[in-house]
């Protein structure tokens, strides 16, 4: 039985039957068996992403009130429905591509995401969100600890850092990530160009940094980087010559997406990229005339997500991806006198993916300062969060990649929203 | 003999960039044999004429690429490749070095300013020399330089002031009706208590403290500039209360000021700040890991004493610094190599000891992007995740790409240097190591580095086979583990 997208997304996905797109449901069924080739792309919007921006309920008199200059207007949002409690909500106007995507079923959006006592500070924030472990953030990544789990010796490929440090999100125990923020340029190079010698000295240099003494930690990470580029050296080269099936823009986001695509379509082995993309941290200009930071921010991530998503699926390799976007935090309801916002709580989560199931989970907060609105903290300026991030990571770890989230979370966090 | 060698290399590395041989000879001729002799002459550095900026573009120094005339004051690039001029050959490598070492700690990026006020004007307030700037503007940089071993409590007015950081942490559109938290937090945070010393509720205090505190633009024509502006009408003249002491006798609340006198708010916050009982630790402790050891559990002890007397000297640097480069555990052979270099260190050093004469260090400008550090755009307020931060795959890649970029370019001055060396392999690599001072290898690892030598055919000498091979051993060394600890 058909069912309406309003129906679709109000119910969530309960309410998912074949009947809606069901062909590419069908695929994505069989194509899930070939589980091994799965890849999870981990997108980190640095900064604290101001979600009320990104999904605005803009039918709620509050958010106007609050939001004098920053207000998306109902007839400029893109509008998505409601949600399960019966918010109007709508993207961001520069999302055309991603609402295209949430048509398709493919995009979900977790609103109020977050965790309990939230920390508006960048870097203790990211940190939380890194460990998933809000009471002590130190040490290993969530995944990190995920690629602890894979048959040892690691491949150092196993993982893909696209900016050029290794996020802690990816630190793990038993192997270094390598940090490949241009595959292009990731070669050795020898004064001795063109001749022998440089054979030579690459074997020389593989040779001095396989010394990883036990008694000098420090000098023994910093030769594993070194073996890690060796080892991954020819891999990438092979990256570098990917032809892409579309035109990505020509920005960093765009380049990190267009040379994941290359390494899953020359099946190098990567089962986790980490993406990245700045200047979230809006306290400032968000949205003057209806173009501001926050509308070029949304113009680069639609570009670059559509390049993607595009081409993903003209390789046939969308439905063993599954993209998961996350924020250190959400941003303060009212803005501040800079037409911007500052440090907030709660947030949002999209993921894209062949095996998403599309729609809109969790429910909007009231956006009225009431000292006893249950949905927002700190005296009404901040979202309080409703779905703990750890809730939804655990999705990913059991659903998605196969692996124990009891374990890797070191709690249960299971029963959260069944995106996957 | 040996052993003094070594403490005076270190020494040089972590109170500058390091030396070239004929840097080591002029010491010895001045007389500055011993290490405490010259440490003095390092943390004394007012004494020494600060005239580098005149031998930019000279013969004999490590070049740069002037588009049409270097404009190190308005032009982002030429700014940068003024200061690695510096680094490179400044005489007072300490002032330099925690110049860079506040870069990091008071973590402003260009891109944002130049978003709001030009790339131009955004350079200007990084990077101007009031004495060449046409308005006498004088950039954030200078201001690092000014109290590089200068007052804490002096140089947070002085960067709460600062137009570079207005725009930064956007204190200029901090309002009394809207107030704006962004640089109240990251003053808490990260320029001086620390995380978790603090509440919420002392955020939006201190937003309040510091409205009013903006720029303006005085000056006509070219000497029209940004300069910092207390306007009065803008500030929340309101008490402010604290979780924490404000004042000596304990009190946590700034009283209520008129508009007028209300600029006083800002620094009665910035003395509290300075003189929280978790700023001095937390400085002590950031420094120790520049100078003294990054990577085991720190010295507790010569912390708390160097934290004392950030406090017993009325919040001066130049003690701490001069006690960490004093101490016993300064010299200590357990903490030799003990820090991961800055790319800006590595790259200042291998140019020092490899050579420069025909590079340009504009040309070391990508490679540092590369490896993870452009100066005037760090990453965030943070600064640079430092440490392991440094290294990964790609970033270690691109500081041995950088060890072939130049050893390419200097393979025939490398050639010329080695002549006097080259009766062997084992020669070659003996001398490439002397003049390069890295943490010693262990056999293996000096083995095949004389096995690469020997590879390719027998050892002649040549100039055709030492132009390979002292080019190809630098360049090995130069892109090891091994160098970039410093």
């Amino acid at each position: 039985m058909p069912i309406t997208r309003r129906e679709f997304v109000k119910n969530g996905v309960a309410a998912f039957t074949v009947g809606f797109s069901a062909p590419a449901f069908l695929s994505d069924l069989a194509m899930a068996q070939g589980q091994f080739r799965r890849n999870l792309v981990v997108l980190y919007l640095s900064g604290g992403n101001d979600a009320l921006s990104m999904l605005v309920p803009y039918n709620d008199q509050a958010y106007r009130e609050r939001r004098p200059s920053l207000q998306i207007p109902a007839g400029s949002v893109l509008q998505i429905g409601s949600d399960s409690s019966g918010v109007a909500l709508g993207l961001n106007p520069r999302l055309s591509g991603l609402r295209t995507i949430f048509n398709a079923g493919r995009l979900a959006i977790i609103q109020r995401t977050g965790y309990a006592n939230s920390s508006r500070s960048h870097f203790q924030g990211t940190d939380i969100w890194s460990t998933g472990d809000p009471s002590s953030p130190q040490g290993t990544g969530w995944l990190g600890r995920y690629l602890d789990t894979l048959p040892s010796p690691v491949d150092p490929l196993s993982a893909w850092s696209t900016v050029r440090e290794v996020p802690r999100t990816l630190l793990a125990r038993t192997v270094g990530v390598p940090a490949i923020p241009n595959a292009g340029q990731y070669a050795f190079a020898s004064p001795n160009a063109g001749t022998p010698d440089a054979q030579f000295a690459r074997q020389s240099a593989t040779r001095i940094s396989s010394h990883l003494p036990i008694d000098q930690p420090h000098l023994a990470f910093v030769n594993s980087t070194a073996q890690a580029a060796f080892a991954t050296l020819d891999r990438v080269a092979g990256v570098a010559a990917y032809q892409p099936s579309v035109a990505y823009p020509n920005n960093g986001l765009g380049l990190a997406l267009s040379t994941v695509a290359g390494a899953m379509q020359r099946d190098v082995g990567t089962k986790v990229f980490w993406v990245q993309t700045g200047g979230f941290d809006t306290h400032a200009g968000q949205n003057q005339n209806q173009a501001g930071t926050y509308a070029a921010l949304m113009t680069t991530l639609d570009g670059a997500l559509t390049a993607f998503y595009n081409d993903l699926r003209n390789q046939g390799l969308f439905n063993d991806t599954l993209v998961l976007q996350f924020s250190e935090f959400g941003r303060r309801i009212t803005e501040n006198g800079s037409q911007g916002t500052d440090h907030g709580a709660a947030g949002l989560m999209f993921a894209i993916g062949g095996g998403v199931r599309g729609g809109l989970y969790g429910t909007a907060p009231n956006l009225r300062a009431t000292p006893d609105n249950p949905t927002l903290e700190n005296n009404g300026a901040d979202v309080r969060h409703e779905t703990d991030f750890r809730s939804v990571y655990a999705s990913v770890i059991d659903s998605w990649l196969g692996a124990n989230s009891v374990n890797l979370l070191g709690g249960n966090f299971r029963g959260g929203p069944a995106f996957i | 003999m040996r052993q003094r060698e070594q403490e005076i290399e270190h020494l040089l590395r972590r109170a500058g960039f390091g030396a070239t041989e004929e840097e080591i000879n002029e010491y010895a001729r001045l007389g500055f044999l011993s290490f405490t002799h010259l440490a003095g002459r390092l943390l004394n550095y007012a004494e020494i004429p600060d005239d580098v900026d005149s031998f930019v573009g000279g013969p004999g120094y490590v070049g740069v690429t002037a588009r049409g005339g270097l404009q190190p004051n308005t032009n982002l690039t030429d700014a940068r490749q003024r200061w690695l001029f510096r680094m490179v050959h400044s005489q007072r490598p300490l002032q330099e070095k925690m110049a860079l070492f506040w870069h990091n700690h008071f973590a402003t990026a260009h891109s944002k300013i130049a978003n709001d006020a030009g790339a131009e004007e955004a350079t200007r307030m990084l990077a101007a020399k009031p004495s060449e700037d046409p308005g006498g503007a004088k950039g954030q940089l200078e201001l690092f330089r000014e109290y590089a071993l200068g007052n804490f409590r002096d140089l947070l007015v002085a960067v709460a002031q600062d137009p570079a950081m207005l725009y930064w942490l956007d204190g200029r559109t901090n309002f009394r009706n809207q107030p704006q938290e962004n640089f109240a937090r990251e003053l808490m945070e990260l320029f001086t208590m620390g995380v978790g010393t603090f509440a919420e509720t002392d955020v939006y205090a201190g937003a309040r403290v510091f409205t009013g505190w903006n720029t303006a633009r005085p000056g006509a024509g070219a000497a029209r500039h940004f300069a910092f502006n207390y306007n009065a009408a803008q500030h929340d003249t309101g008490a402010k209360e604290f979780t924490f002491p404000i004042y000596p006798g304990g009190s946590r609340t700034i009283p209520a000021r008129g508009g007028a006198s209300g600029m006083q708010d800002g620094l009665d916050l910035i003395d509290a700040v300075a003189r929280h009982p978790a700023t001095g630790p937390r400085l002590a402790r950031k420094l120790y890991a520049f100078f003294i050891n990054e990577v085991d559990a720190p010295d507790d002890a010569l912390i708390r004493e160097v934290s004392d007397l950030y406090y017993a000297r009325g919040f001066a640097i130049e003690p701490m610094v001069r006690r960490l480069i004093l101490s016993t555990q300064f010299r200590d052979p357990a903490n030799l190599y003990k820090r991961y270099s800055w790319p800006v260190e590595f790259v200042v050093r291998a140019l020092k000891e490899v050579g420069w004469n025909g590079f340009s260090v504009n040309d070391a400008l990508t490679p540092l992007v590369n490896m993870g550090q452009q100066l005037f755009e760090p990453p965030d307020v943070n600064g640079w995740e430092l440490g392991r931060g440094w290294f990964s795959s790609g970033a270690m890649l691109a500081r041995m790409n950088f060890a072939a970029q130049l050893t390419t370019n200097q393979k025939f001055n490398l050639r010329d240097a080695f002549r006097d060396h080259a009766s062997s392999p084992e020669s070659v690599v003996a001398h490439a190591l002397d003049r390069l001072t890295p943490q010693p290898y262990t056999s293996s690892g000096q083995a095949a580095l004389i096995d690469y030598a020997n590879t390719g055919g027998a050892w002649t000498g040549s100039d055709t086979q030492l132009a390979t091979k002292a080019s190809g051993v630098v360049h090995l060394i130069v892109g090891s583990g091994e160098y970039q600890l410093v």
